[in-house]
């Protein structure tokens, strides 16, 4: 219970940083990827900010044996570039550019009652369910072959 | 045209890393939406509790932030419906390739110098830049 209420006041947390900082303004980050035309840099400003504080908070976080209320801390251990990795991030940072919103940017964006980031949301979430069943599908056909 | 808002966009990251951090210090958890989301897809992640109420948590925020404060959260959408649903699509098939986005790897992945998320930060930055350049001086789009 704790850690569920703890969770929603972080997440409170993320999506006001998020709403205040213009992550989740379309507009405002189209404008941060058009170098050419009305480039608007304040996005740079997002990034550095939470950087610098999650460089910081992290060297002594997990300096720590485990996090507070969990036995261990869930890191990435794939250490390897591939090209699913690469590949995937091409694919998104196309979809970022035609239309404005990232995950992290677009999630607060409902709150604000906006009916494109509803429309958004719902793409995405497909194409994240989507993606998921071909990726098992083929895992399976892989696993099944050899 | 938006305004250039340095101190805004300043503390609004700083949020963001305060909250990143906090994820991390109580669940150990990374702060990267396409996973916490990717969790919440059906089927659910056994540890769906925590991704729900951060998710809520993130959603009501705006909503609280101009409800009860001075601030207001400028919100302008340039692009036609169809873009919408195409992008989104896109967004969500690469984020769950790729392993993350913006918050994952921009954020968590890039602020513990993992050699992943610098690559994946570079790329969907250098994609998303190739592609408004594209839509907006070469085919003449908004």
């Amino acid at each position: 219970m704790r850690r569920t209420l703890l969770a929603g006041l972080i997440g409170l947390i993320f999506g006001t940083g998020i709403a205040i900082s213009g992550m989740a303004n379309p507009a405002k980050v189209l404008n941060f990827f058009d170098l050419a035309g009305t480039w608007d840099p304040s996005l740079a400003f997002v990034m550095g900010g939470a950087l610098v504080v999650t460089a910081i908070g992290y060297f002594f976080v997990l300096k720590r044996d485990k996090p507070v209320l969990e036995a261990r801390f869930h890191l990435p251990t794939n250490r390897k570039l591939d090209t699913q990795l690469l590949a995937g991030s091409a694919i998104f940072g196309i979809g970022w550019g035609i239309a404005g919103f990232c995950p992290g940017g677009a999630i607060p964006a409902l709150g604000l009652g906006e009916s494109s980031a509803w429309i958004f949301v719902g793409a995405m979430l497909t194409g994240i369910a989507a993606a998921r069943t071909v990726r098992v599908a083929l895992q399976a056909r892989t696993t099944q072959t050899a | 045209m938006t305004e250039f808002t340095p101190l805004a966009s300043l503390s609004g990251g700083a949020l963001i890393g305060l909250a990143t951090v906090l994820l991390m210090a109580f669940h150990g958890r990374i702060a990267g939406m396409t996973g916490i989301l990717t969790g919440l897809v059906p089927p659910l992640a056994s540890d769906w509790g925590w991704r729900a109420a951060f998710l809520a948590g993130a959603i009501i925020a705006p909503a609280i932030l101009v409800s009860f404060s001075e601030a207001s959260v400028g919100f302008v959408n340039p692009v036609p419906t169809p873009w919408l649903v195409i992008g989104g699509l896109i967004v969500g098939v690469g984020a769950y390739l790729g392993s993350g986005c913006t918050s994952g790897h921009g954020v968590c992945g890039m602020a513990r110098l993992s050699p992943r998320s610098i690559a994946a930060t570079a790329t969907f930055m250098a994609t998303a830049i190739i592609t408004v350049f594209v839509i907006r001086h070469v085919l003449g789009g908004s």
